[in-house]
């Protein structure tokens, strides 16, 4: 895999540029969206004023670290955007102004003329373009704008939006079509009809997209939020309350403390992270080379119930190979292989190169004084004649019942064995290719069958193995017959197929799937994908398809690789693993800082709550201020966690769910414990603690 | 036969008589809300009424349903409890003042059944026989209904935010299932001794030569409904600790079981409304390990529990009957306070000091082991929602609870579900606390005095009716607090379900697949009660710790 990142810059590298940034961040104006971040804030404020009005070492200790809470917490935002910043300037270096040749006329005009590379061009600055534009450009010139070529033919170095070094082939008609704005035409030249304004391009998009500015909450993070608000709010309760409460118990804290109890029950560890999470998981993403037109698809991806998989170029190599001969009775196998590889010496075709690589006959020189006998849909026969002894030898291969109309019309012989190899390849998935030979005047003669085969690429069992223990159905799409289907389904190990597969039925699925509460992935490339692509919950349309398919899904995979959706489940997976697995964790923190904190809080008024202060922490301050010290620094120590996610590995849902409680809902019983009372034990040498 | 033997044994029994009565009645309760015939009796009420018991209602008009039946009722009930005086049977009594009435007729119609009155000086027949039955019976199947409507948002697909209708629910809740287990229940108990009549008070002589009035009345009738309703409003003041009310250990042990019967069921039939019985099971179980834990915890702390005197008198005997003992009476207090009955048989106030902190504990939880009839189940698969969605995200997936999606908008209805109780609970135990009037009821002078005001509101906010005792509660500020918290402990939460239950109803069902969370499961239910246990926890453990913690540990 290729990415167009430079290096990623280490993390102190990082922390260096986000530093002064998560300053700017802790304006109370932008914390808005942010409601612990700001009541922390809030707090620091109140505890500031507390310590200048009443000065104490632990007023004064509490106020730093609270400031300090609130600064990590933007911190961890400003390095999850940091990471995003120098993809960015490398993507904004393809948008400097160029110039470019537009083809004069009216866009009305423009859309029903014929050839327009001859036209009149004027030069405009490539941001004046507006969609329905028609350019022309040339080899070595910048495509000015997002586009779809309407004539001609060019090969395009697309390496700094893909970063991938071989040029690519677009052309006028067909799935090639789409042009990104900023690529370099390499030769010839083409005529593009502009589909984008500027600052809406595909390269507009990717830079808002790495630098986390378009970013919008997602359904979850909403309802995660809602969750954290409502935690929030109840520490609140439970804080405020606190005070007539102990005040009728004679055990009023002072506010210092309170603020420190609330901040430290608040959940700041996820509240200061959540965004960072987010912004993270979509770096990920492009990192690989896919882009999410949304947040919402990433999330999705991680429900995936039922995948889509197109059979051609994403399950099998996209063209079939020839892996067996077999010779009609009474024919020498090399007989077979000679005339198989004779009639295939002049097919282009990748299936007519796999049969001269089978019989090894790559290095054969055409016999002189041939005539090639090309492919045509009428005879669907492709072959040669050569003179051999000054008798014609014709050779012809071709489908099943075209070979047998021709041996029949010269008086030949039908063979049953031939057909029965026929049927037998046919019912397991593959193709015959029949060849037949006749010499001079005598009828043709049936020589035997070349077996062609759709080969599955390595590794596909183990992935869709891997799909299944995630709960991911897997259903291959293939416009094969049914029996062939079933075959490669099965070499393959998918759970379905769609056999002899138009769009509609592709479409028809989707909404079945649809219907029955699942969610369904696919992805495409062509502009009939565009329907099922808009249908499909996670619609991942290739960098090398058209506009209308890019249009209709909603991530872009820049490596065209159809087996990226994999991945893309992951990474949606992951992202909900490292909110739960945090949110988990910020909560579990909670008991350990009560057993700090309330034998402190209440250590002269109510003595005998010391037993609860099973760290034997050195005094109530220094317990108070271990407990805000170790809120802070967890949010440092888990921004590693936040920005890598949790690993996830495909596994049954209580298997994954079993190992996370146990790691963060154990581990964030037990940490605080270590940690608040490791941090006692430095914070109790301060004098006056 | 040991102390302790006595104890195990009448768990023995008790969950003997449980484990073969639950599933019976569960599969009667899945059939009574599912049925789609009406009895004859049934279809008279709604003509009556004129109501479509058919009509299928949008989960805004079940709750407007459900608000203007209870409001309705709220009315009547006020308007009996002022003007018993010239009704018949009122046996002399006068008329309850305005701000008592209020908290009273609040309090049967929120089946929480706090009592700030004695019942026997203070209610005629009619009153208690009309008003305050009559509540214990509609008021325990308004909890049922709204159970059966959250489990109808489960089990139906796309249903455009219908949930049911509350009126045929109402009905089919009083006459198929409370009325005839009530009737069993009542006779057994006057087999047993329990007081049943409409006399006016006997004056006796007593031994040392006094007068004394012995009221008696239509108790074992309303006994019987005050346990299976988990309603708890004793006919008499001292409630199940009245040798009338409750004469011997094997009334008590009757008793007991009709207050875990309905709950213990309605969980169990869960499962078959919501078409996968293992999730009622699971439910069931969590019930039960927060029920056994709490009487394992009280019984223990009652019978060796720490303090000088019960040490050295051999178990906490102050406060308790002798015809019980320290087991039956931790068992009766465990039960009553995990579910939202509220009926004693002992004074908490003179339980032990952790004895008294599991009691507020089990209130805490928000009443859900096993809870208020419908309440109970209510709040068990709210708190199930909030698991599931933390779970649901460990396992990489957008939370789902038995096909249904949580999402963003049913998060925000169980958060402000979760939210409710314990800001009443706070709020108002501060707003006690800090004020002058508030401050004047308190008996006890330090911990124990705050654990009095904590109780109170904790038991009237989650409308479990308990008293701890000791607190002087009959005055205008403690009834209108009081019945302000059971009010909006009551009808808040219950709209904020039938919201989530038509929320539900209008979702697809998503077909549970290899990478959905069982909710089944062992690790379900172990993290369900970890949940449980952790949320309540922090929000109650400061008050706690001034309060009976602090006790427990003097």
């Amino acid at each position: 895999m290729t990415t167009h990142a430079p290096v990623t810059p280490g993390l102190p590298t990082l922390l260096r540029g986000a530093a002064p940034t998560a300053v700017t961040k802790m304006r109370p104006d932008r914390l808005l969206d942010n409601p612990i971040m700001l009541l922390v804030e809030v707090g620091a404020v109140v505890t500031t004023v507390a310590a200048l009005l009443d000065p104490s070492t632990l007023a004064v200790l509490v106020s730093v670290w609270l400031w300090l809470t609130v600064w990590f917490g933007t911190l961890a935002e400003a390095v999850a955007e940091g990471r995003g910043k120098a993809q960015a300037a490398s993507l904004r270096d393809l948008q400097t102004s160029t110039t470019a040749r537009r083809v004069r006329g009216s866009a009305d005009e423009l859309a029903h003329t014929g050839p327009l590379a001859v036209r009149p061009t004027d030069e405009v600055p490539s941001t004046s373009l507006r969609v329905g534009d028609v350019v022309v450009v040339g080899p070595g010139e910048r495509i000015p704008a997002d586009g779809d070529v309407v004539e001609g033919v060019a090969s395009v170095d697309e390496s700094a939006v893909t970063g991938e070094s071989a040029p690519v082939i677009r052309e006028s008609g067909g799935d090639r079509c789409a042009v990104t704005g900023g690529t370099v035409v390499l030769s010839d030249e083409i005529v593009v009809r502009v589909s984008r304004d500027p600052g809406q391009s595909f390269v507009d998009r990717m830079i808002a997209l790495v630098e986390g500015s378009e970013r919008q909450r997602t359904p979850n993070e909403l309802a995660l939020n809602v969750l954290l608000l409502a935690l929030t709010a109840v520490f609140v309760l439970v804080v405020a309350t606190l005070w007539p409460i102990a005040g009728y118990a004679d055990a009023r804290p002072p506010v210092v403390v309170l603020v420190a109890l609330l901040v430290c029950l608040v959940p700041t560890t996820i509240g200061a992270l959540l965004s960072a999470i987010g912004i993270a998981g979509m770096d990920r993403l492009v990192r690989r080379n896919v882009l999410a037109m949304s947040g919402r698809a990433v999330e999705a991806a991680g429900d995936v119930d039922v995948l889509l998989l197109d059979k051609t170029g994403t399950i099998t190599y996209g063209n079939r190979r020839a892996t067996a001969l077999v010779p009609a009775p009474g024919v020498e196998p090399d007989d077979l292989a000679r005339a198989a590889c004779q009639s295939s010496l002049a097919d282009e075709t990748p299936e007519g190169r796999s049969i001269v690589d089978l019989v090894g006959g790559g290095d054969q020189a055409l016999p002189a004084g041939v005539e090639l006998v090309e492919f045509s849909a009428r005879t669907r026969m492709s072959g040669l004649d050569h003179e051999v002894d000054g008798r014609v030898h014709r050779v012809r291969k071709g489908a099943a019942s075209a070979v047998a109309a021709w041996v029949h019309s010269t008086g030949g012989r039908p063979s049953p064995e031939v057909d029965a190899a026929v049927t037998e390849i046919s019912a397991a998935g593959g193709t015959p290719l029949v060849v037949a030979e006749k010499v001079g005047d005598r009828p043709a003669r049936l020589l035997g069958v070349v077996r062609l085969k759709d080969v599955v690429k390595e590794g596909m069992r183990e992935r869709f193995d891997e799909l299944r223990a995630m709960g991911i159905r897997t259903v291959m799409i293939t416009g094969d017959n049914a029996l062939t289907a079933r075959a490669i389904a099965e070499e393959a190990g998918v759970d379905d197929f769609l056999a002899e597969a138009t769009p509609e039925d592709k479409l028809a699925l989707i909404r079945q799937e649809q219907e029955g509460g699942r969610l369904v992935a696919m992805c495409g490339d062509g502009t009939n994908d565009a329907p099922a692509l808009a249908q499909a919950d996670v619609g991942v349309a290739m960098n090398t398809g058209t506009s209308a398919a890019k249009e209709a899904g909603n991530m872009v995979d820049l490596d065209s690789d159809p087996t990226k959706l994999i991945e893309v489940v992951e990474i949606g997976k992951q992202l909900l693993i490292t909110r739960g697995a945090l949110t988990t964790f910020s909560v579990a923190n909670d008991v350990a800082k009560y057993f700090a904190i309330l034998p402190a809080m209440f250590a002269v008024a109510v003595p005998q709550l010391d037993v609860l202060n099973v760290m034997r922490l050195s005094s109530p301050e220094s317990a108070i201020t271990s407990a805000v010290v170790f809120n802070a620094l967890v949010i440092v120590a888990l921004v590693p966690l936040a920005l890598r996610g949790v690993r996830y590995r495909p596994a049954r849902a209580e298997v994954l769910l079993r190992h996370n409680v146990l790691v963060y809902g154990v581990g964030g019983l037990v940490v605080p414990f270590v940690g608040i009372k490791a941090i006692d034990l430095v914070v109790s040498l301060i004098p006056g603690l | 036969m040991s102390a302790t033997a006595a104890a195990l044994g009448q768990v023995a029994a008790l969950v003997a008589a449980l484990v073969l009565t639950v599933p019976l009645l569960a599969r009667h309760l899945v059939h009574t809300y599912s049925s789609p015939r009406h009895l004859r009796v049934e279809r008279a009420l709604y003509r009556a009424c004129r109501v479509d018991p058919d009509a299928d209602q949008h989960w805004r008009t079940y709750a407007w349903s459900v608000l203007g039946f209870s409001l309705a009722g709220i009315v009547l009930l006020y308007v009996l409890l002022r003007t018993q005086q010239w009704l018949p049977l009122s046996l002399g009594m006068t008329a309850m003042p305005a701000e008592g009435a209020f908290n009273t007729a609040i309090s049967f119609v929120t089946n929480t059944n706090w009592q700030w009155y004695s019942g026997e000086a203070a209610l005629g027949h009619l009153a208690q026989m009309t008003g305050l039955t009559v509540q214990n019976f509609v008021s325990a199947a308004t909890g049922m209904a709204v159970a059966v409507a959250l489990a109808r948002g489960f089990s139906r697909a796309s249903a455009g935010g219908r949930v049911g209708n509350f009126w045929a629910d109402l009905v089919r809740g009083v006459v198929r299932v409370l009325l005839p287990i009530s009737v069993v229940g009542a006779l057994l108990l006057v087999l047993a001794g329990v007081v049943q009549n409409l006399d006016a008070p006997h004056a006796i002589t007593t031994l040392a030569g006094d007068t004394q009035h012995l009221t008696g009345g239509p108790v074992a009738s309303q006994e019987a409904i005050k346990e299976l309703g988990t309603n708890g409003g004793g006919f008499y003041n001292a409630n199940s600790a009245h040798p009338f009310e409750n004469p011997t250990p094997l009334t008590n042990l009757l008793q007991v079981y009709l207050i875990l019967l309905v709950p213990f069921s309605l969980a169990w039939a869960f499962g078959s409304l919501v078409g996968d019985r293992r999730q009622g099971r699971a439910v069931v179980t969590v019930m039960t390990m927060l029920l056994g834990v709490g009487t394992a915890l009280l019984t223990w702390s009652e019978m060796a529990g720490p303090g000088l005197v019960p040490s050295a008198a051999g178990g906490a005997m102050e406060g308790k009957e002798v015809r019980f003992g320290e087991a039956a009476s931790a068992l009766f207090a465990a039960v009553t306070t995990g579910t939202s009955t509220g009926a004693v048989n002992a004074m908490h106030d003179s339980l032990t000091a952790p004895g008294g902190l599991v009691t507020l504990f089990m209130m805490m939880l928000g009443e859900v082991a096993p809870g208020g009839v419908g309440s109970g189940l209510y709040g068990m698969v709210l708190l199930a929602i909030i698991t599931v969605f933390l779970a649901g995200l460990m396992v990489g997936r957008t939370p789902e609870l038995i096909g249904k999606k949580i999402g963003h908008r049913e998060m925000s209805l169980v958060a402000a579900y979760v939210l409710a109780t314990p800001a009443l609970v706070l709020v108002g135990t501060a707003v006690a606390i800090g004020t002058g009037s508030g401050r004047a009821g308190i008996q006890e002078s330090g911990p124990h005095g705050l654990s009095e005001v904590l109780y109170a509101v904790t038991s009237a906010a989650n409308n479990n009716g308990s008293a701890f005792g000791g607190l002087t509660t009959g005055t205008t500020f403690y009834d209108v607090l009081l019945g302000l918290c059971m009010l909006v402990g009551r009808f808040l939460p219950i709209v904020l379900v039938l919201a989530l239950a038509g929320r539900l109803a209008a979702q697809r069902v998503t077909p549970a697949g290899a990478g959905t969370l069982p909710t089944h499961r062992p690790l379900f239910i172990v993290l369900l009660t970890g949940v449980a246990l952790v949320i309540v926890g922090l929000t109650y453990v400061p008050v706690l710790a001034l309060a009976p913690i602090a006790e427990s540990l003097l």
